[in-house]
Parts: structure tokens; C-alpha cells; sequence
């Protein structure tokens, strides 16, 4: 163990832990706000809806993480006049924000694919029987088929958080400043193997963490479907 | 338009040779590490069914960390981590500098993780076979290996087959990491091409196409092995009647 490293890189790894964690809570929190209307649009009965939404679903999940933050990142240079008449340009100039931009639209693409999913399991006789109580389509969806839904993506959102915690790192690459980056930092100052195992607990810690609240949260949103003794 | 599809081009004006070389050498990435993150996963999930203690520990402990961390720690730990302990086994004996191959060291990377995932796949598959399998072939006196290579494995693949199509498919988009490694795979082929020609937009969204055309042969190649693997239970399926009729042992 060398403490030495410990002490004095410390600090800034626990300071990019902190940008990762806020680059993903943001990123599921957005993704998921835009997820939803992705998932109603691959169940629309409209064809040109359905499958633009099928496209969007399917570039986002077939190709690597990396690949579409370059795309963001270095891409969106390309079309600086435009970006700037827009005003959007101090937005992408900056790293962390083109980091945060690709993984809103990566973890939407998942996202949907497990609203979509749960939406689908929920059986159809509750949409009709809500619909024979005269209830309004949004009203259905609202306080009929989400609750049901929600029980069913718990466990999937929460394996996507995880995907997205460990994806995160790839912000990196790119000059972000999270764990991974700060780790990147430290070593290439003290060429000292041990930074990566001390950021390798860190992540492992976060993953373990969120493992947990999320088995806590699942017992709770079940807790009317648990057998009573 | 037409002068960004002229920079796709073979030869010294265009990319399109080095994009290919690239995409190549992904691919070979992948095909191999198919074969170490399997014989890993098998491994790990063999160590998990243990009765050994230590083992299950083992094969727990193998399949949080690797599942835990981001995929790019790995490599980077396999990487520089591999390297210093090259250089200290290899300072043993003598004063040469040997340097890791990235090739290597990203099989070794992307394995491990693949394994730890494909572990869990196999763990379940095991749960899907009946317990009369196991005591059927003991009872026909087969010892421990042969029960595993003539009665379980075979059937244990057909259950695993879906996971681990889907492991494929995230194996294929992992191998781009390796490019953070000077690796000259599709990804850094690619951001050559954008440090040459400054298309970021149009490479890297090239580059992108060229990995979902390959995930797309790749859902054909995995349909055409599920129906290979599915042809016994049909046969199974049509099979008793056929039987109980005519042939009897000739």
C-alpha cells in the first residue's frame, strides 16, 4: 500500500467521483424524461412514428458508447456557425456538457426499451376494465398501467444505472474530469499503479451502494405483493 | 456530398482502406476473445456450483469485480498493470525492454469482463437442467468429466445461447475501447481519419454505421446457431410417436 499516493491524489479522485455521480444523475434523470415519449412511440400504431423511433433505438444501442461521444464532441464542431446563430454553442463547446448530451441520449434509447417492455407486461384487461369505468386515456396510463409498469422496470432501471456509472468512464477520453479522469491525471503525474486500485474501490463501492437502496426499493414497491405469514 | 463519399475511397487519397484494416482488426478482437471469455465464464460458473468454499468465494468475488467496474479500469489495469508486471519478471533475467501487446492485453481485458457476465449466464443455464440428468449419467457410471462434456454441456448450451448472444453484441461495441490503448482498431482508424481530413460528423458517424452492420450480420449468424442448436428438440418433439409405430431395434 502506498499511502503517500492515497493522500495526495485523494482528494481530486473523490472530487471526480462527485462529477460522475452528478454526470449520471443527470443523464438517467434527462434520459429518462425523454425515454418516455420514445417508449409511446415504439407502441404508437403509427408506422412512420413507430419506426423512427425504432431507428433512434436501434443506432443508440448498436453502437459503442465512445463512438457517439466522438460523434457529440468532435461532431458538433463541425457546425459551430449554426450552433452559435442558435446560442447553443457555449453549451457543446464544453466537454462535461457534450459528455452529459451523449449519455441523455444513450440511456433514453435503453430506457425506452424497458418502458416499452413494462408497459407491454402489464396485462390487457386493465387498460380495458379502466376503459370500461369510463376512465380518460391519460388518466389510464396514469394511475392504471404505470404503477403496474414501474414494479416491472424497477430492476432493469437499476441495472442501467450501474451500466451508466461503469459507461460514464468514458468521459475521459475526452478530457472530462470525472473518477476516471482524475485517475487517468494521477497517474500519468506518479506512474504509480495503485491510483487505479483505489479507483477501482471507489467504483465498486457506488455499484455495491446502489445494489443495495435499490433491493431496499424494491422490497418497498412490492411490499402489497409480499405472501403475509 | 460527393467529395466526403470520394474521402471513403482505397488508396492514398481515401480512408476506406485504413477504416476496413480497422474494422478488421475489431472483428479479430472479438473472435478472440469469444473463446477465452467462454472457457473463463465456464470456469467461474464451475467454481460457483462448488463444493468447495473457497471456490464459490472465488467465483463470487471474480464476478462483482468485474461486473462492478467500468470496463475501461479493466483495461487500463490489464494494461499498465500487466506491463509493470512484465517488466519486473522480465528485469529477473535480463535488461531488455518488452513492451505489452495491446492485442493481448485487450483479449485479456474484454475477457475477463465477458467471463464475468457469461458466468452468470451458465449459472443459470445449469439451473435450467433437471437433476435426473446428472443422476442418469451417474447411474450409467459415467465419472464426473464425462457427465459434463457428454450429458450437460450439450444441453447447457442450447439454454445459454441467448445470453450469450446478447454478450456478443456487447463484446463487439466494447472492443472499441481498446483504441484508448493505440490499438488500430475501427474506432482509431477512424479518429485518424478525422485528425487528416477534420469530418469528424462524417467518420465518426461512418464508424457507427460500420458497427451496427456488424451487429446486424452478427443477429443472423446468432438466429442461423439458435435454429442449429433447436434442431434436436424438434426432432425430440416428433420423435416418440415415430417409435412407439414401427422401428423397432433392428
Amino acid at each position: 500500500m502506498n499511502l503517500d499516493v492515497l493522500a495526495r491524489y485523494g482528494p481530486s479522485l473523490v472530487h471526480g467521483l462527485g462529477t460522475t455521480l452528478t454526470l449520471v444523475a443527470v443523464s438517467i434523470a434527462c434520459g429518462g424524461l425523454l425515454a418516455i415519449p420514445v417508449a409511446l412511440a415504439r407502441l404508437s400504431e403509427n408506422r412512420v412514428v413507430g419506426s423512427l423511433a425504432f431507428a433512434y433505438v436501434y443506432f443508440f444501442r448498436g453502437t459503442p458508447l465512445l463512438a457517439q461521444i466522438f460523434l457529440v464532441y468532435y461532431g458538433m464542431g463541425e457546425f459551430r456557425p449554426t450552433l452559435q446563430s442558435l446560442g447553443l454553442w457555449s453549451f457543446f463547446r464544453d466537454a462535461v456538457n457534450c459528455a452529459a448530451f451523449t449519455f441523455t441520449l444513450n440511456t433514453a434509447a435503453y430506457q425506452a426499451e424497458i418502458y416499452r417492455g413494462a408497459i407491454r407486461s402489464v396485462p390487457r384487461g386493465q387498460a380495458e376494465a379502466a376503459e370500461a369505468l369510463g376512465l380518460r386515456r391519460w388518466t389510464i396510463f396514469r394511475y392504471v398501467i404505470a404503477p403496474q409498469a414501474a414494479i416491472i422496470a424497477l430492476r432493469p432501471l437499476g441495472n442501467e444505472i450501474i451500466l451508466m456509472i461503469k459507461g460514464s468512464a468514458v468521459a475521459s477520453i475526452v478530457t472530462v474530469l470525472d473518477l476516471m479522469g482524475e485517475t487517468r491525471l494521477a497517474f500519468s503525474r506518479s506512474f504509480d499503479m495503485t491510483v487505479y486500485l483505489y479507483a477501482a474501490v471507489l467504483y465498486l463501492a457506488v455499484v455495491e451502494v446502489l445494489r443495495r437502496i435499490w433491493n431496499m426499493l424494491e422490497v418497498r414497491l412490492t411490499r402489497h405483493l409480499a405472501l403475509r405469514a | 456530398m460527393a467529395d466526403l463519399i470520394a474521402l471513403l475511397a482505397p488508396g492514398p487519397t481515401g480512408w476506406g482502406d485504413e477504416i476496413l484494416a480497422g474494422t478488421w482488426l475489431t472483428i479479430r478482437l472479438a473472435l478472440a476473445t469469444l473463446p477465452f471469455g467462454l472457457a473463463v465464464g465456464l470456469l467461474i460458473a464451475l467454481a460457483k456450483r462448488s463444493q468447495v468454499a473457497w471456490q464459490r468465494l472465488l467465483g463470487e468475488a471474480f464476478t462483482t469485480v468485474f461486473r462492478g467496474l467500468p470496463e475501461l479500469l479493466t483495461l487500463f489495469i490489464v494494461y499498465y498493470g500487466g506491463q509493470m508486471l512484465l517488466q519486473t519478471v522480465v528485469r529477473l533475467f535480463s535488461e531488455r525492454y518488452i513492451e505489452v501487446n495491446g492485442f493481448v492485453a485487450g483479449i485479456v481485458a474484454l475477457g475477463l469482463v465477458f467471463a464475468a457476465y457469461a458466468s452468470e449466464v451458465f449459472a443459470s443455464a445449469f439451473k435450467g437442467i433437471p437433476n435426473g440428468q446428472w443422476e442418469g449419467a451417474a447411474a450409467l457410471g459415467l465419472h464426473r468429466g464425462q457427465t459434463l462434456r457428454l450429458v450437460i454441456l450439450p444441453q447447457l448450451v442450447r439454454l445459454a445461447l441467448p445470453g450469450l448472444a446478447n454478450l456478443w453484441l456487447i463484446l463487439l461495441k466494447d472492443t472499441s475501447l481498446v483504441s484508448v490503448i493505440a490499438l488500430n482498431d475501427l474506432l482509431r482508424m477512424t479518429s485518424v481519419a478525422v485528425g487528416n481530413t477534420k469530418e469528424p460528423f462524417f467518420f465518426y458517424f461512418v464508424a457507427c454505421m460500420i458497427y451496427l452492420i456488424m451487429s446486424i450480420v452478427s443477429s443472423f449468424g446468432i438466429t442461423a446457431i439458435e435454429r442449429w442448436a433447436e434442431r434436436g428438440e424438434q426432432r425430440r418433439a416428433m420423435g416418440p410417436r415415430r417409435i412407439a409405430i414401427g422401428a423397432a431395434p433392428s
